[in-house]
């Protein structure tokens, strides 16, 4: 079994959603509130899944804008549950053990005015080794 | 000991594909009492049957044992066979290596080591068979419509149309059903009503049709040709005899807040009512749970303007007992609530209808007398969305799974007459998928899209918020654009999913006519029999079976129509020969199986018997087998054991069950 | 444990279904080609109230290794009462087996409707992969009737 493929059904197992239920009708992208920020939008998960196309999913800047607010999961007509793959990329992701999450140098591409010091403090804490 | 032949079916590759017919063939030659085996490309072809007839003279068989598909597709076929070469039908036995064993074993060695022991099974059970004869019932010439809408309708027509008694019953004051709340139809924009309404005054008018409104089916017992149901007749509290239909009690009514369920809760209407203008029969209801007379026990203004002195306050709730020989279903359906769908505030606006409320709004004589306004300022709308599959191939628990079908083309429909009057009005339709397949059907939503410039959105909308300034804001993704969208309505359509009507779950018990999980009506076969339900003498017309259009409801109706004449034409029918039968010699007289006889086809009579050179009067069971149905809830009860039923003796079950234990 | 393991146990697993809804169920699983194990033959009765706890204890004493009976959901029985007759004689059977020492696994009853082809094919696999877990039933036995 190739490495993707692995991934995809690690991703299956840990969300417990079958994207092949998926009837493509978009009502999870109609109904994200973050779907503007989004580059990979929340229907496209499904189908980036399914073609086992992890890689692009761990590096998209969705995987993190997504809030979690489960909407998509609320209204999915055919329980497909987006936010809940979603989930799982990031699990996948950070289950990656001895990896550098934060690099001193991205910090300045980060900082924010309103964001508070604490927070990009303990995000290198937790996500540096 | 019998003679048995034995023959497997390759049923082209269905079985041969996973079953080594031939080692199938081979081995149960050597069981007791096979005389003769042999396998065949298609045993139920007419080559395949003369093989058996055949071998039945040539080797003197007195059993058959058939290695094929289910005994529920062939059976009958087989039996008829063996009768040809004068054998007893009865002596037939099918072991089913097809739907029970090919079909989902893929291991061959494994599915014909099931496949022996299924045909060991049946030649155990054919070693024990005894010939049967069927006996005969009559069958009543009366023919029950359940359900007054289209569908019931179109089939009281055909079946009274070939000479035979029809009665309908309705449970709505009036018959017409859901088509009667339609403006237009698809796909050729006739008015409902006008197409309609003759076929209800046909009907009315129609001398061997008999019309019970503001009725419900009450018991259903008997069995096919000799159903005896009971109809509970409401109290109109309004005399049909007397009243001339003037609507005067109506406009006098002071009670007049009463939702109107024709108009789908959008007005209202008196108490007293018919409802609508076209009913048929044109004689009101009194609504009792409205009505002031009722209430207060003051009022009587409708008593007191009927010139026909119509009114009968006292009027209770008949019961009518019939016999029939056929029974249609077609309970029709409903659409569904859309309470747990609050994504799309139906409940929260006015301004968020449901698509068959727009029906009525759209009609002349709707709440908005046809004209296209908002309810809730009755400003007219500019910017109106369509959303479809609300509730339809919905996974969840909230909705169905199944599509509806009718939704493409009716929303086609709307978006394109509203185009046509009020061309100043923007239309949008979000989709998941259009299908519209049937006559003229595609060219229909092509037209709208085309011709009257219907903006198509592939995506569904996620969510519909209301505004403070009173408009809708539509918030769905452009799948193709890969955007999200939003956008101010006016108004909002909703497409629901349709379910079938409620009252078909009482109905199908009491017919024991079986149902699915979304209680839509089963048919006997999905492909071959689709207008006759499991049980004989039952049929079904339109949406009660599945979610179907007007034309499609039209056709099905005329084969139900069909059908059921077909049965109404015999004088007699045979009866099911597997009928329990009481060893005189072992009865005690109990009455343990008259009691649980659902048939009360046991009764009890004072006999000589001779036992074992003992003479004596015994009170012993006697089985009536014109109403015994097989079930065989007696035999098991019976203490003694005296009780057994013919085809499926309790030394038959246990041969089949030696041999598969073996 | 898994049914794959075909080698040491292959049970004799007899399932009794009613003509009107779950043997039409078994045959829609059928032309569904939604699979169970070989091991589950079935035997058609005409109701499920024609079982006589009889034919269950004979099985037993055959060497079945279970036992399912298959009828229409309760309200829906063709016969209009036939399945009350059957859960309630079942229900009085299976404890008197676990008395006997026949694990109550061993035998099952099940609503199956002529629509539900997935659930007849569900319970199978179910049930044949608990009898599975259960082995060999050496309780109810007759050693005569083995070979």
């Amino acid at each position: 079994m190739s490495d993707a493929k692995k991934q995809a059904e690690l991703i299956r197992e840990i969300s417990g959603v079958n994207p092949l239920k998926c009837m493509k009708c978009g009502k999870c992208s109609a109904t994200c509130p973050a779907f503007d920020e989004m580059d990979i939008k929340p229907h496209q998960f499904v189908s980036y899944i399914l073609n086992e196309d992890i890689e692009a999913l761990a590096n998209s800047k969705s995987l993190w804008k997504c809030l979690s607010c489960f909407a998509c999961v609320e209204r999915c007509p055919r329980d497909v549950k987006p936010g809940k793959l979603i989930d799982g990329v990031r699990q996948l992701v950070v289950r990656q053990k001895g990896q550098d999450y934060l690099s001193p140098n991205e910090i300045p591409e980060l900082l924010d005015p309103e964001l508070p010091q604490q927070l990009l403090v303990s995000a290198f804490r937790r996500y540096r080794r | 000991m019998q003679r048995i032949g034995v023959f497997v079916c390759h049923c082209g590759s269905n079985i041969a594909a996973s079953v080594d017919v031939k080692k199938v063939a081979d081995v149960v030659r050597m069981e007791p009492g096979v005389v003769y085996s042999e396998d065949y490309q298609y045993m139920c072809s007419e080559a395949g049957q003369e093989k058996v007839i055949h071998a039945i003279k040539e080797y003197g068989l007195t059993g058959v044992v058939i290695c094929s598909c289910s005994p529920r597709m062939h059976e009958a076929t087989f039996r008829k066979a063996v009768e040809k070469a004068g054998l007893n039908p009865y002596m037939v036995e099918v072991a089913n290596i097809r739907e029970h064993c090919s079909w989902i074993h893929k291991d061959v060695e494994e599915a014909t080591k099931k496949a022996v022991i299924l045909a060991r099974a049946a030649i155990a059970k054919v070693n024990l068979n005894t010939p049967l004869q069927p006996g005969e019932s009559r069958v009543t010439k009366r023919a029950l419509v359940i359900g007054g809408g289209i569908a019931g309708i179109q089939t009281a027509l055909d079946i009274a149309d070939a000479g035979y008694e029809v009665d309908i019953v309705e449970k709505t004051p009036s018959i017409g059903g859901r088509m009667s709340q339609l403006d237009k139809t698809f796909p050729t924009l006739d008015c409902a009503a006008c197409i309609l309404t003759p076929k209800m005054v046909e009907a009315s008018a129609h001398e061997k049709i008999n019309i019970y409104t503001y009725s419900e089916v009450e018991k259903v017992s008997g069995f096919v040709g000799d159903f005896t149901v009971d109809i509970r007749k409401k109290a109109r509290y309004v005399d049909e005899n007397k009243c001339t239909g003037c609507g005067v009690c109506q406009e006098k009514c002071p009670s007049k807040k009463t939702p109107s369920e024709f108009n789908r809760g959008l007005n209202t209407r008196s108490a007293i009512y018919t409802p609508f203008a076209q009913a048929i029969p044109n004689v009101p209801v009194i609504d009792t749970q409205s009505c002031i007379k009722f209430k207060t026990g003051k009022c009587g203004a409708c008593s007191k303007v009927c010139q026909a002195g119509a009114i009968d306050y006292t009027q209770k709730d008949t019961i009518i007992t019939e016999k029939y020989g056929a029974i249609v279903v077609a309970t029709g359906f409903d659409m569904i609530k859309l309470d747990n769908y609050d994504e799309y505030a139906y409940n929260q606006s006015k301004d968020v209808v449901t698509s068959l409320e727009l029906e009525r709004i759209m009609n002349a004589a709707g709440p908005t007398k046809g004209h296209l306004e908002r309810l809730s300022d009755g400003k007219a709308p500019k910017e109106m969305v369509f959303i479809q599959c609300v509730g339809s191939r919905c996974d969840d628990h909230r909705g169905k799974s199944y599509c509806s079908k009718i939704c493409c083309m009716y929303t086609a429909k709307h978006a394109m007459l509203i185009r046509d009057k009020y061309p100043d009005v923007n239309v949008t339709v979000f989709y998941i998928d259009v299908r519209t397949p049937g006559k003229n059907f595609d060219e229909f939503y092509r037209r709208a899209v085309e011709q009257y410039g219907v903006n198509y959105i592939k995506g569904q909308v996620g969510k519909v918020i209301p505004q403070p300034n009173g408009k809708l804001l539509v918030q769905g993704s452009d799948l193709l654009d890969n955007k999200q969208i939003l956008k101010e309505a006016d108004m909002v359509v909703l497409a629901a999913a349709i379910e079938p009507d409620p009252s078909v779950r009482k109905i199908a018990t009491m017919l024991t006519a079986s149902i699915d999980t979304n209680n839509f009506l089963t048919e006997a076969h999905a492909k071959l029999r689709p207008v006759e339900s499991p049980t004989a003498g039952i049929f079904l017309s339109g949406v009660c079976q599945g979610p179907k259009d007007i034309p499609e409801t039209v056709s099905q109706a005329g084969a139900a129509a069909v059908k059921a004449i077909g049965l109404l034409a015999k004088d007699k029918l045979m009866t099911n020969p597997c009928t329990a039968k009481p060893d005189e010699l072992l009865c005690n007289g109990c009455s343990s199986c008259a009691n649980v006889c659902p048939y009360g086809a046991i009764t009890y009579e004072e006999k000589e018997v001779n036992d074992h050179g003992i003479r004596e009067v015994r009170r012993l069971a006697q089985v009536n087998s014109a109403l015994c149905q097989g079930c065989g809830a007696c035999t098991v009860t019976c203490p003694s054991g005296a009780m057994d039923l013919q085809g499926f003796s309790n030394r038959q079950i246990i041969a089949e069950v030696d041999a598969i234990c073996r | 444990m898994s049914i794959e393991n075909k080698e040491e146990f292959r049970p004799k697993i007899v399932a009794f279904c009613c003509n009107w809804c779950s043997y039409a169920g078994a045959d829609l699983a059928g032309s569904s080609r939604l699979g169970y194990p070989a091991d589950v033959k079935i035997i058609r009765v005409p109701c499920s109230c024609r079982v006589n706890p009889m034919f269950i204890l004979r099985a037993f004493e055959k060497g079945a290794d279970g036992v399912i009976m298959c009828g229409c959901h309760p309200g829906d029985c063709h016969y209009s009462t036939g399945n009350y007759y059957a859960r309630r004689r079942m229900t009085l059977l299976f404890s008197m087996l676990d008395y006997i020492g026949v694990e109550n696994g061993r035998t099952r009853v099940e609503w199956v409707s002529a629509a539900e082809g997935v659930k007849f094919s569900t319970t199978m696999n179910e049930f044949a992969e608990k009898i599975h877990a259960l082995g060999k039933n050496v309780r109810l036995g007759d050693l005569r009737c083995r070979k």
